[in-house]
């Protein structure tokens, strides 16, 4: 990889194979600059695969879905669920006598799937113990980054319905 | 070798070193931004994607213009 044509009468290969030890130097230096260039364009595509994502990434589109009755789960019990799609598996509580709440079962760190400690009424990720409120979804300790996805609920009738996802 | 030749390499030996200097702490700063955009795209906020990825591309023309500054003057010294 050259950035410029050489100026030496060598041919390239001579000299970034070169055989004085003084010469090395120098070839070690200019291909460590370009090594660092190189990184700094992956960082740049990088980010440009971020913006592509933000850009071209479809909404998702939040049906209305039934995802237990009222009073189906015991007081501080759970049920699992998925939505808004098959592969997004959410968490139902019952965290109080007339109190539901959801969340996305993924944890905010490496998507490990969190779950409910009645004892310490919290939700936990067991793999890097990463502990949630159950109140809001906010994180109380441990790596992740931000709050779990709360799954926005609406009572109609006897029916729990889901109506969409808030993100952090 | 002269006086004024060894000078002149130690200058340029000098001005090597400053280039990959920049070239690292910008390559650093491009490391930070990207986290830091990921972050905040994964949180739900797309709108820091734009500037983030200019400034990264900004970042970018930096580096490169300091390469071939490197790789020019790298190869002075060795003109015939």
């Amino acid at each position: 990889m050259s950035l410029l044509p050489s100026t030496s009468k060598e041919p390239l290969w001579r000299e970034e194979f070169s055989v004085f030890a003084s010469d090395e130097r120098h070839v070690t230096r200019r291909q460590f600059a370009k090594f660092l260039t190189l990184a700094s364009l992956g960082m740049f595509v990088g980010n440009l695969w971020v913006l592509a994502k933000a850009y071209f990434a479809r909404t998702p589109s939040f049906p209305s879905v039934e995802v237990g009755k009222v009073g189906e789960i015991p007081v501080r019990g759970v049920k699992l669920f998925t939505y808004p799609t098959p592969k997004d598996h959410c968490i139902l509580i019952r965290s109080g006598e007339d109190e539901y709440v959801a969340y996305s079962q993924k944890c905010t760190h490496l998507s490990c799937a969190v779950y409910f400690s009645a004892k310490d009424d919290r939700l936990e990720c067991p793999c890097h113990q990463g502990f949630f409120s159950v109140r809001d979804g906010s994180v109380l300790q441990g790596p992740p980054p931000r709050r779990l996805p709360q799954i926005t609920l609406e009572r109609n009738g006897a029916r729990l319905l889901a109506l969409g996802v808030k993100e952090s | 070798m002269s006086n004024l030749e060894r000078s002149k390499q130690r200058r340029g030996l000098v001005a090597i070193n400053g280039a990959i200097t920049f070239i690292i702490i910008l390559l650093i700063f491009q490391i930070w931004l990207l986290g830091a955009t990921l972050e905040t795209f994964l949180a739900g906020h797309p709108g820091a994607v734009l500037p983030a990825t200019i400034f990264s591309g900004l970042g970018f023309l930096g580096c490169l213009a300091l390469s071939v500054f490197v790789t020019r003057l790298d190869h002075e010294p060795r003109k015939p």
